[in-house]
C-alpha cells in the first residue's frame, strides 16, 4: 500500500489527535479535508479513515497506518538531529520530506542505525516497530556508556565517541582503549574507574563519551 | 616559533648552562618519580610530591657520573610525546629542540602496560632511551613479577628496575648512562597500510631534526602544530608538497586516526609485556585504598576534610604558628631581647636621628620589616608549607579535586583548580604561578582573579584569624563574606570571561603515608623561596615608608584615602593598614593588627577593615606574577577590579552592619 504523500500526512495528524491528544474523533475543517479532495477517496477506498456528519474517524486499518507514519516522521527528525546535526525549524522541514522514503524497511535499518531510540527530538514518544522489539526480547544491553554501570561493574571498552580530538588523546592516553578492561569505582560526585592498576577521576561529559561493553 | 619560555625557578636551581659533556633528559608520565630521581641523581632538590603535574619548571642539575660531567634535566610530565598541555608542550620541547644524549623514560612498573606506549614512541623517534621501571617495592608489594631482563632484550635499550624514593637501581642507572650505546635499539613495526602512509610522507622529509622522519611523520598525521611548523620552517620549498600529501592521507585516516595508531601501539606493547608481567589474580585492599574510598564519597569525603581543616588549618596553622608561636618569637624574643637590643646598637653608633628611623623608628626596617617578617610572617607560613607539603604527598588533593569538581564547575573552573586555590591559603604568589597548570586560558584568568581577590594568604588568613578570634561575630560574618564573594565573582566570571568549557579528568595517585623528610625538605625549600622573595619586599616597603615618613608623603596619602576611609566607615589611621597592603598584603593584616592593639577599632570597623583588606589589591609580588602569567592587560584589568570591588564590598558591609547592628 502507497500512499499519497497528503494522505500520509492526514493520517499522522489523525493519529496524534487519537492516541496523543485523546479526541475520538476530529472535525473536517480542522483536518482540513473536503469531499472535493481526491485524498478523501484515496483514504475513504482503503478504509482508513470513515467520516460521519461532518466528523472524521480513525479506522483500526488507519490508526495502524498511522502509527507507522509518526514512528518514519520522529525518526526522520532523530536522523535530522543526531547524525546530520541539522536543528531547528530546517530540521522539522527536511524531517518532513525525508519520512516518506523511510517505508519498506528503511525505517528499520535508520532505527537500528539509531540504536532503537524511544522519544523523538521534543520528547515525544516514538511507537517502537517490531525490531525494537526484537532488539528489547533478545535482552542484550550490549554496549552503554560508563555512567550506565555501577559502581564496581567491570566492562570492556567498546568505543569512545568523541567530536573533541583532544579529549580522545588524554582517554586514550588515561589507558581507556578499546579492549581494555575498565572497572567503574564511583560515580558522584565525580566518575572515577580504573585501567590496569591505575585509578583515574573524570566529570560526567567525559563519562559519557566512553562506551563499555558489560 | 615555538612557545617555550625558560622560566625562572621557584627553587634557584644549579646554573643551567654548563658545557659538559653529556646531557640527560628524564621524561616520562605525570607521578611516576621522576624529580625523586632527579634529586637522588644530581643530589639537588626540586619539589617533589604526590600529585600528578607538580612539576612545572624544568630543572637542570649538574653531577659527575664516573668522572664524566653530566647535566641532568627534569621534565613536567607528559603522557605522549604529542603534547595537549603546556607542561606537556614545555617537556616536548626539550627532546625537540635540545638533542639530549640519554633520554631516561621513567615509568611506573604498576602500570607498565599503559606506559610502555610511550616508550615505544620515544624508541621510534630515534631518542637515546634508558628506560627505568621505577616504583619496583611498591609492585613487588602487590605481588607483580616482572621479568626485566626480558624486556631488555625485546626493547633492544637498557631497562633498569628501580626505586627511587628508596635510592635502588641508581649505581645501575649511572653505569647505563655512561656506558650508553646509542645504536641499539629495537625496530616496531606496525600495520603495511600505516608504514606504507608513513614511508610516502617520510620520503619527502630532507631536513635533519632531532626526532626521527617515522615520528615526524605520525606527528604530522596527528597535526601537531608545532612540528608543521618547525618542518614548514625547514623544508622551505619543499613543504607545499609534503603538506598536499599529509592532508590526503589524513583525508583518507579522518574516521579515526587517533585511535588506530594507539591500537596499533597497543598490539606492540601486548606483544612486549608478554612473559614480562605477571599479576596476581586475587588482591586485598590496603589501608590507604580504604582512606581513598573514604576521601571520595561525599558522606565521608566532606567530614575528613572538615577534619583535616580543622586539625590542619585552624588548630595547627591559626592557633599554633599564628598564636604560640608568633607570640614566642615577636612577642618574646622580638619586642623582649632583640629590640631592645638592637634599638641601643643602633643608637650607639648612628647619631643622625633621621637615619636612625630607618632602622629602628616606627618604620623601620628591623623594628617593623625584619619584625613582620620574621616574627609574624615565617612562623605562619611555615606551618602552613608545612601542613600543605603533608597532604600534598598524602595524595590527598586529586581526591579533593573530584570532590569539589561539580562546585567548581559552576564557577568556570575544575576540580584540577583546587591545588592553585588551596596553595593560595598559602601563598597567592605561589598560586599564581601553579595556574599555569589549569588547561584552559579561561581557567588561567578566573582562577587568578579569584586568588586576586577572595583567597587570603596564609599570613593574612593567621592575622585575621588572630585579630577577629576576639569577637566570634566578626569572623562569621567575614567568612560569609569571603565564601560569598568567591562564588558570586566565580558565577559571574564564568559568565563572562570567553572560551570552551573545560573538561576534568585526574590521574589518582596511590595515597601514601607522607615521608618525613620529604615533607620538611619541601617546606624549606618553598621557605627558602617564599624568604628570598618577601624578604627584599618587606625591606623595601620599610625603606619607602620611611621615606614617605619624612618626607611627609605619608600624611598626605592618608589625607587623600581619609574620604574613602570614612565611606566605609573605618577610622583614618586604618589608611596606614591599607598602604601596608599595597606592599604585601600580609603586611597590611599586620598592620591592622598593631591598630587592633592600640585600641583603636571596635568589632564592626575591625570587620569592615578586614573584609575589604582581604579582598584589596594583591601584594606587589603577586601582581607582579600576575603580570608575566597572564599579560599586562590583563593583570591590570584585574588590578583594577579587584580594588574596586573590595571599597564596594566595605562600602556595602559596613553599612549593612550599621542597619543590621549585628556587631
Amino acid at each position: 500500500m502507497k500512499l499519497s504523500e497528503k494522505a500520509e500526512e492526514i493520517l499522522e495528524k489523525l493519529w496524534i489527535e487519537v492516541e496523543e491528544e485523546g479526541n475520538v474523533f476530529t472535525d473536517m475543517e480542522q483536518v482540513p479535508l473536503t469531499i472535493e479532495d481526491p485524498v478523501y477517496q484515496e483514504l475513504i477506498d482503503l478504509a482508513l479513515v470513515e467520516v460521519k456528519d461532518g466528523r472524521v474517524y480513525l479506522r483500526p486499518e488507519g490508526k495502524d497506518e498511522g502509527r507507522k507514519i509518526v514512528r518514519r516522521f520522529r525518526l526522520a527528525e532523530r536522523l535530522m538531529m543526531d547524525v546530520f546535526n541539522i536543528r531547528g525549524e530546517a530540521a522539522k522541514e527536511k524531517a518532513c520530506q525525508f519520512e516518506h522514503l523511510l517505508n519498506e524497511g528503511v525505517d528499520t535499518k535508520v532505527c537500528t542505525l539509531l540504536n532503537h531510540p524511544s522519544t523523538s527530538p521534543h520528547g515525544k514518544a516514538i511507537p517502537p516497530g517490531e525490531c525494537c522489539l526484537e532488539a528489547q526480547r533478545s535482552g542484550n544491553l550490549g554496549v552503554v556508556p560508563l555512567t550506565e554501570l555501577k559502581p564496581n561493574e567491570e566492562g570492556e571498552i567498546a568505543y569512545i565517541q568523541t567530536e573533541d580530538n583532544k579529549k580522545m588523546q588524554k582517554l586514550m592516553a588515561m589507558g581507556v582503549l578499546p579492549g581494555n578492561r575498565i572497572r567503574l569505582i564511583q560515580s558522584f560526585p565525580s566518575y572515577i574507574f580504573s585501567v590496569g592498576f591505575s585509578e583515574f577521576a573524570i566529570d560526567t561529559n567525559m563519562a559519557r563519551e566512553i562506551f563499555v561493553r558489560r | 616559533m615555538l612557545n617555550f619560555r625558560k622560566r625562572p625557578s621557584c627553587i634557584p636551581a644549579p646554573d643551567g648552562s654548563c658545557n659538559c659533556c653529556k646531557k640527560v633528559a628524564l621524561v616520562g608520565n605525570p607521578n611516576v618519580g621522576k624529580s625523586v630521581l632527579f634529586n637522588a641523581l644530581t643530589g639537588a632538590y626540586v619539589t617533589v610530591s604526590n600529585y600528578p603535574g607538580t612539576s612545572v619548571e624544568v630543572a637542570r642539575g649538574t653531577v659527575l657520573v664516573n668522572g664524566i660531567q653530566c647535566e641532568v634535566i627534569d621534565t613536567p610530565g607528559m603522557y605522549s610525546i604529542l603534547p595537549i598541555t603546556e607542561e606537556e608542550r614545555v617537556a616536548r620541547e626539550i627532546l625537540l629542540h635540545e638533542s639530549p644524549d640519554v633520554v631516561i623514560h621513567v615509568l611506573d612498573a604498576r602500570n607498565l602496560e599503559r606506559m610502555l606506549a610511550m616508550t615505544l614512541q620515544l624508541i621510534e623517534a630515534g631518542l637515546p632511551v634508558i628506560l627505568v621501571v621505577n616504583i619496583m617495592d611498591e609492585a613487588e608489594r602487590m605481588g607483580l613479577t616482572l621479568d626485566l631482563p626480558l624486556l631488555q632484550e625485546k626493547l633492544g635499550v637498557p631497562v633498569i628496575g628501580a626505586s627511587a624514593a628508596k635510592k635502588k637501581g641508581l649505581p645501575e642507572l649511572r653505569e647505563a648512562i655512561i656506558s650508553y650505546d646509542h645504536k641499539r635499539h629495537a625496530v616496531f613495526g606496525y600495520s603495511k597500510r600505516l608504514e606504507a602512509d608513513i614511508f610516502e610522507i617520510m620520503a619527502l622529509l630532507s631536513g635533519s631534526y632531532t626526532l626521527s622522519k617515522k615520528a615526524l611523520a605520525l606527528l604530522l598525521l596527528q597535526r601537531d602544530d608545532e612540528v608543521v611548523a618547525l618542518v614548514r620552517e625547514k623544508e622551505g620549498d619543499g613543504y607545499p608538497s609534503i603538506e598536499e600529501k599529509v592532508r590526503e592521507k589524513m583525508f583518507a585516516r579522518r574516521d579515526s586516526f587517533h585511535l588506530e595508531l594507539s591500537m596499533e601501539r597497543k598490539t606492540v606493547v601486548k606483544g612486549l609485556i608478554d612473559k614480562v608481567f605477571h599479576a596476581p589474580e586475587q588482591r586485598k585492599p590496603v589501608f590507604g585504598e580504604r582512606l581513598s574510598r573514604w576521601a571520595v564519597q561525599p558522606l565521608t569525603g566532606i567530614p575528613l576534610l572538615l577534619i583535616a581543616l580543622y586539625y590542619g588549618l585552624y588548630k595547627f596553622v591559626g592557633v599554633f604558628g599564628a598564636g604560640t608561636l608568633v607570640d614566642f618569637l615577636e612577642g618574646t624574643l622580638f619586642e623582649g631581647y632583640f629590640s631592645p637590643w638592637i634599638t641601643g646598637l643602633v643608637t650607639s653608633i648612628i647619631p643622625w636621628e633621621i637615619i636612625r628611623e630607618l632602622f629602628i623608628g616606627e618604620y623601620g626596617i628591623i623594628t617593623l620589616g625584619l619584625r613582620y617578617a620574621v616574627g609574624i610572617i615565617l612562623p605562619i607560613v611555615t606551618t602552613f608549607f608545612l601542613f600543605f607539603s603533608v597532604l600534598e604527598d598524602s595524595g590527598y588533593f586529586p581526591r579533593l579535586a573530584l570532590l569539589v569538581d561539580r562546585l567548581f564547575k559552576k564557577i568556570g573552573l575544575t576540580g584540577r583548580a583546587v591545588i592553585p586555590m588551596v596553595l593560595g591559603f598559602g601563598c597567592d604568589t605561589m598560586a599564581t604561578m601553579v595556574t599555569r597548570t589549569l588547561e584552559t586560558v579561561r581557567e588561567r584568568i578566573i582562577a587568578t582573579v579569584l586568588l586576586a581577590l577572595a583567597i587570603p594568604c596564609s599570613a593574612q588568613l593567621g592575622v585575621i584569624l588572630a585579630l577577629l578570634s576576639k569577637f566570634p561575630g566578626a569572623l562569621a560574618v567575614w567568612s560569609v563574606c569571603m565564601v560569598l564573594i568567591f562564588l558570586l565573582v566565580g558565577l559571574l566570571a564564568s559568565r563572562v570571561v570567553p572560551g570552551e568549557s573545560p573538561m576534568f579528568y585526574m590521574e589518582l595517585p596511590p595515597m601514601r603515608l607522607p615521608q618525613l623528610s620529604n615533607v620538611l625538605t619541601k617546606t624549606y625549600s618553598r621557605m627558602q623561596w617564599y624568604l628570598l622573595e618577601i624578604l627584599p619586599l618587606f625591606i623595601l616597603a620599610s625603606f619607602l615608608l620611611w621615606l614617605g615618613k619624612i618626607t611627609n608623603f605619608f600624611q598626605t596619602l592618608i589625607g587623600w584615602m581619609k574620604p574613602v576611609m570614612a565611606l566605609i566607615g573605618l577610622p583614618q589611621e586604618t589608611a596606614i593598614a591599607f598602604i601596608f597592603g599595597f606592599f604585601r598584603r600580609d603586611y597590611g593584616a599586620a598592620g591592622l593588627y598593631d591598630l587592633q592593639t592600640q585600641g583603636i577599632l571596635d568589632a564592626r570597623q575591625l570587620t569592615v577593615a578586614a573584609v575589604t583588606l582581604t579582598l584589596f589589591v594583591p601584594c606587589i609580588a603577586q601582581f607582579l606574577v600576575m603580570q608575566r602569567e597572564r599579560g599586562t592587560k590583563v593583570s591590570v584589568a584585574i588590578a583594577l577590579f579587584v580594588s574596586i570591588l573590595a571599597f564596594s564590598c566595605g562600602y556595602v558591609l559596613n553599612e549593612f552592619l550599621l542597619i543590621t547592628g549585628i556587631l
